[in-house]
């Protein structure tokens, strides 16, 4: 073989095992859509979202509450962890080389590698216990530790991407520094930032382990977030391991609408950030 | 005939990097509505000397000086001197073009204007028209003023860059290698540019290209080593320099 088909033929070789490697890695993700679609789209009316569990042996009823509970816990979470990740991370990357900084860096990727279920633990023994009853409270704080380092993290990575270039152009202009942080360089940065705690959004709204210890879950509608609420994944686990195949289907169901509001939260808000945040091109 | 008084100049001037010297004891003086280029090699200081003059250099992580800087016999390194006041009458245009990403074209040039928080709107838009035309780039943009500034090619967004600098009208307008990343259509627009605003500002521009310095400049101070080698009028540099290493340099023996 000459020289040229032998690296025609090494490329194809290369390039097929990357192709294998793409199969390899999106087959996962097409298999569980695919399965919670089969069985978990099957004969279930638009009822299911808007109404409460029957009693056990009944036919019909939702996830309504569960849906409800997710919002709200998730929500209460991000409110509290978007806005201090965002500014721990703002300050690690404008006062980047300060103890304060590297000290900060270190515990957020130590909290960011701690198992979810070790944060349950904690918010039960510092919120649960404090208060003395199971509260949606609790679960929120959970989340929000958990979501905090990501959020803290992929601030401080995006702020460090904007070229020193753009901050000098707007100090020779004469921006004041905090002028030049906020206006030019997390401005620049918002963007992904903005994605990047979306997806820490769709990560804690599948978290179980937390919730367990915290909101323990609930079979009715409830808004009164100093009780114990139902959310999606607590029903998931609760529905999965019942006895009745109808709970079952129910899981499999909630699993569904569960990825479903994950992904209407992430696109939702990425249509509004585009629209408001987004470069005018 | 007697010598203007200078807009700008340094009095026994070092910049420093920690304990590097990067630029040495260099006292120049710039004549207001002139021309001036700082040629040199790759590393000699120019850059950091002009990055003196509106307290960029103190910027940079490690970066103090000793020396003085006068703006219009004003100490701009005196206690009490504020630097953000400063650099808005010493304007700066880098290198690589910086059009703020997020912003359109017109609120890119209206950016150091919106310092000032006296001007209405109209007054903003009116300048913002005229200092395009100044940069002759308005006949370019004047339909898409709202759009990105990512989208216009490197020259126009260096031209954009020129127009957000001279748009709050500084005096003097510090350009460092400005064509440096352009292709040679570019560079000849960004030049006769310069031409042109001399009559207004006060100009010093850091150059690698010896014929630009030749082309737009009125006086030329040569940079080796941190050191100012000498200094003068433009013509008299290139035709009969009086230091030797001036004259290897503009020769192209070394560089």
């Amino acid at each position: 073989m000459n020289r040229r088909a032998m690296r025609r033929f090494v490329s194809r070789f290369m390039v097929g095992l990357m192709v294998l490697a793409v199969v390899i890695a999106v087959l996962p993700l097409l298999l569980i859509l695919g399965s919670l679609l089969l069985r978990g789209a099957g004969a279930r009316s638009p009822a299911f979202f808007v109404s409460s569990p029957a009693p056990v042996g009944m036919p019909g009823g939702g996830v309504l509450h569960a849906i409800v509970g997710t919002l709200m816990i998730v929500g209460m979470a991000s409110l509290a962890g978007i806005p201090l990740g965002i500014a721990a991370g703002f300050y690690c990357s404008e006062y980047n080389g300060t103890r304060l900084a590297s000290v900060t860096r270190f515990v957020a990727d130590v909290l960011n590698g701690t198992p979810s279920i070790v944060v349950g633990v904690f918010a039960w023994t510092w919120v649960v216990r404090a208060q003395g009853h199971y509260s949606a409270t609790a679960g929120a704080v959970a989340l929000a530790v958990l979501m905090l380092p990501m959020v803290m993290r992929t601030t401080e990575e995006l702020l460090k991407l904007v070229p020193v270039s753009l901050r000098e152009a707007a100090l020779a202009l004469g921006y004041s520094r905090w002028r030049t942080s906020l206006v030019v360089v997390l401005r620049t940065a918002l963007p992904g930032i903005v994605t990047g705690s979306l997806l820490s959004v769709a990560r804690i709204a599948g978290e179980t382990a937390p919730l367990l210890f915290t909101v323990l879950g609930s079979q009715y509608l409830s808004f009164d977030v100093d009780r114990p609420m139902a959310a999606l994944p607590l029903v998931v686990y609760q529905y999965a391991i019942g006895p009745y195949p109808a709970w079952h289907r129910l899981a499999w169901t909630s699993a569904l609408v569960l990825i479903l509001v994950v992904l209407v939260l992430s696109i939702a808000a990425r249509i509004v950030t585009r629209q408001r945040f987004g470069r005018r091109d | 005939m007697t010598e203007p008084l200078p807009r700008l100049r340094t009095e026994k001037l070092s910049a420093m990097y920690g304990k590097f010297t990067a630029v040495k004891n260099v006292s120049l003086a710039f004549a207001p509505n002139k021309v001036h280029a700082l040629i040199g090699p790759s590393g000699c200081g120019k850059s950091t000397f002009l990055r003196t003059l509106n307290r960029m250099h103190e910027m940079t992580p490690g970066g103090w000086i000793v020396g003085k800087v006068y703006l219009d016999d004003q100490d701009v390194y005196a206690n009490g001197v504020s630097p953000i006041q400063l650099r808005r009458r010493v304007g700066m245009v880098f290198q690589k073009p910086t059009p703020f990403p997020t912003m359109s074209i017109f609120d890119n040039v209206a950016a150091g204007l919106v310092l000032d928080r006296s001007k209405s709107k109209r007054e903003v838009a009116e300048i913002v028209e005229r200092s395009l035309v100044r940069a002759a780039l308005w006949n370019e943009v004047k339909d898409r003023l709202k759009a990105s500034a990512v989208g216009l090619s490197g020259g126009q967004q260096q031209r954009l860059c020129l127009a957000r600098t001279i748009a709050p009208e500084p005096e003097v307008i510090l350009l460092d290698e400005p064509t440096a990343s352009l292709d040679p259509q570019g560079t000849q627009r960004i030049e006769e540019l310069v031409f042109e605003l001399k009559r207004e500002f006060t100009i010093i521009i850091v150059t690698h290209n010896m014929q630009q310095a030749a082309r737009v400049s009125d006086t030329t101070s040569f940079f080796y080593l941190g050191e100012m080698v000498e200094h003068g009028a433009t013509r008299r540099i290139f035709t009969t320099p009086k230091e030797e290493r001036t004259e290897a340099y503009i020769t192209g023996r070394f560089g």
